[in-house]
């Protein structure tokens, strides 16, 4: 059994059980978009204030609503004992950890996809933006969220408190995330060359990889009791 | 194929287990009884590799579970409590699932002949949150032995079968046993498990407090070691 084998296998079963209920997509995307919306009120369309405010309002949509699917991604293994199954597979825990931050990254990147081009009509920003830049930091901001997020939830699922734990500590884990994220998008949205932001870029690429290095190290020692 | 040496589990200050020693060999079907909180199914648990032991170790087929995890796991089936199935996809979907986990890569056919082996085919392409608790148990047992394990770990797996359920699994763990597997089947139904055990031990408050040849003990003996947490001596 290769590592990779039951990673994607992991994946598969996450994405397959998304497609048949749409539970987690569709609440995400329906808080992400009214987030957007309620935004675009306050702000004069077009004004330089715009610019400067979208990238916290991008990334409090994307953040709040991936937080929907992320604490999803647990606690329905948890109902029918589900973890506990995936524990008996000969594979290595970190496997199943790594499957689902694939997943849950894949929902939340969908849910961007989607909700940017609205964004970018309803705030009348600028076409110039640097979109390759762009992609690049919705997907290592969106990794190193999910990374730090599956983990928690992971740890919060076991517990009384599920629904309260996981968003009350991973804000806070995340801060490094999403400072390195917000601060490297408003540049990019303005066109700005990726060398601007290199030094964020760096920074979160460095953060992903030791959220995830850390994460799947102490992965096995969560799950099981 | 079944070895644990020495095994206690504590959850804050209590005692689940309290140094449990067991041997099960090829051929076996060891019968574990024990009254509600004896710390079967925590023994199971511990066993199937879902929880750490506080002490103790466990050997299955000749790999010791805390360095070649993998193997032991892949040479095992358990049914536990709950089914580890998922409600939203369907039966074939839910095997298919454990068979890649599994590393096995079992074509449809194959997938549908375990199903109708378990009873339910034409079942197969309805989500599991459509099926009743017996067809539930059914699937789990399909899952549990879809990799052909050798030692089969079975955690009250009565539950919810109908009298046709009950008598093919009896088959399977006869059968089983038979072709050199070995079976460690916790049940509460004392007659029926003396019945299919070819070995018994008794569990009371995390201890083992008797074990032997199934034909050494009665329903009697067992219940009233539930009762006194002390060995019988036979009459
Ligand atoms: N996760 C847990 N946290 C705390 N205590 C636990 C936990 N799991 C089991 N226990 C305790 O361990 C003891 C043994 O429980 P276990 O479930 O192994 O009993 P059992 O023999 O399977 O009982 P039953 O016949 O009711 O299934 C009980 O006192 C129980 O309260
Ligand atoms: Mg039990």
């Amino acid at each position: 059994m290769s590592y990779f084998a039951g990673i994607a296998a992991v994946y598969w079963k996450d994405v397959l059980l998304e497609f048949r209920t749409r539970q987690s997509l569709s609440t995400m995307f329906t808080f992400c978009l009214t987030i957007v919306i309620i935004f675009n009120f306050v702000f004069e369309p077009g004004s330089p204030a715009v610019l400067e405010v979208s990238p916290g309002v991008l990334w409090a949509a994307f953040t709040f609503s991936g937080l929907l699917g992320i604490s999803r991604s647990f606690s329905f293994e948890i109902d029918r004992g589900g973890l506990q199954g995936l524990l008996l597979c000969p594979v290595e825990r970190s496997t199943i950890y790594f499957g689902k931050v694939l997943g849950n990254a894949t929902f939340m990147l969908l849910i961007e996809a989607v909700t940017f081009p609205i964004f970018v009509v309803f705030y009348n920003l600028p076409p110039n933006m640097n979109l390759l830049g762009l992609v690049l930091v919705f997907v290592l901001g969106t990794l190193g969220f999910v990374a730090v997020g599956t983990l928690l939830s992971a740890i919060s699922a076991n517990t009384k408190a599920r629904e309260v734990l996981l968003p009350v500590l991973l804000f806070p884990v995340a801060v490094p995330v999403l400072v390195a994220t917000v601060k490297s998008t408003g540049p990019l949205l303005r066109g700005e060359d990726l060398a601007q932001v290199a030094s964020w870029v760096k920074l979160l690429l460095a953060f992903d990889l030791l959220f995830l290095a850390a994460s799947s190290l102490t992965f096995e020692f969560i799950v099981e009791e | 194929m079944i070895q644990a040496k020495g095994l206690t589990k504590i959850y804050g200050t209590r005692y689940a287990l309290r140094g449990v020693d067991l041997e099960a060999e090829a051929g076996e079907i060891l019968g574990v009884f024990g009254p509600n909180g004896a710390g079967k199914s925590t023994l199971v648990r511990i066993l199937a590799g879902q929880a750490k032991p506080s002490s103790g170790s466990v050997t299955l087929c000749g790999h010791p579970l805390a360095t070649e995890a993998a193997q032991a796991r892949a040479c095992t089936g358990v049914v536990g409590h709950l089914t580890y199935l998922y409600d939203d996809l369907t039966a074939v979907e839910n095997l298919r699932f454990f068979a890649r986990m599994f590393g096995l890569h079992l074509k449809e056919p194959e997938l549908l002949e375990r199903l109708s082996r378990v009873g339910l085919r034409g079942r197969e392409h309805e989500p599991v949150r459509h099926f009743s608790r017996g067809m539930q148990q059914r699937l789990a047992l399909a899952r549990a032995t879809l990799h052909n394990p050798r030692v089969l770990i079975l955690d009250e797996p009565y539950t919810g079968l109908d009298r046709q359920a009950s008598l093919f699994l009896d088959n399977l763990v006869r059968d089983f046993a038979r072709e050199g597997g070995t079976v460690l089947l916790v049940t509460h139904d004392v007659d029926h498990g003396l019945n299919i055990a070819t070995r018994v031990l008794l569990l009371v408050s995390g201890r083992v407090v008797d074990q032997g040849p199934a034909d050494a003990f009665s329903a009697q003996t067992i219940v009233t070691a539930y009762e006194t947490g002390r060995k019988v001596p036979q009459a």
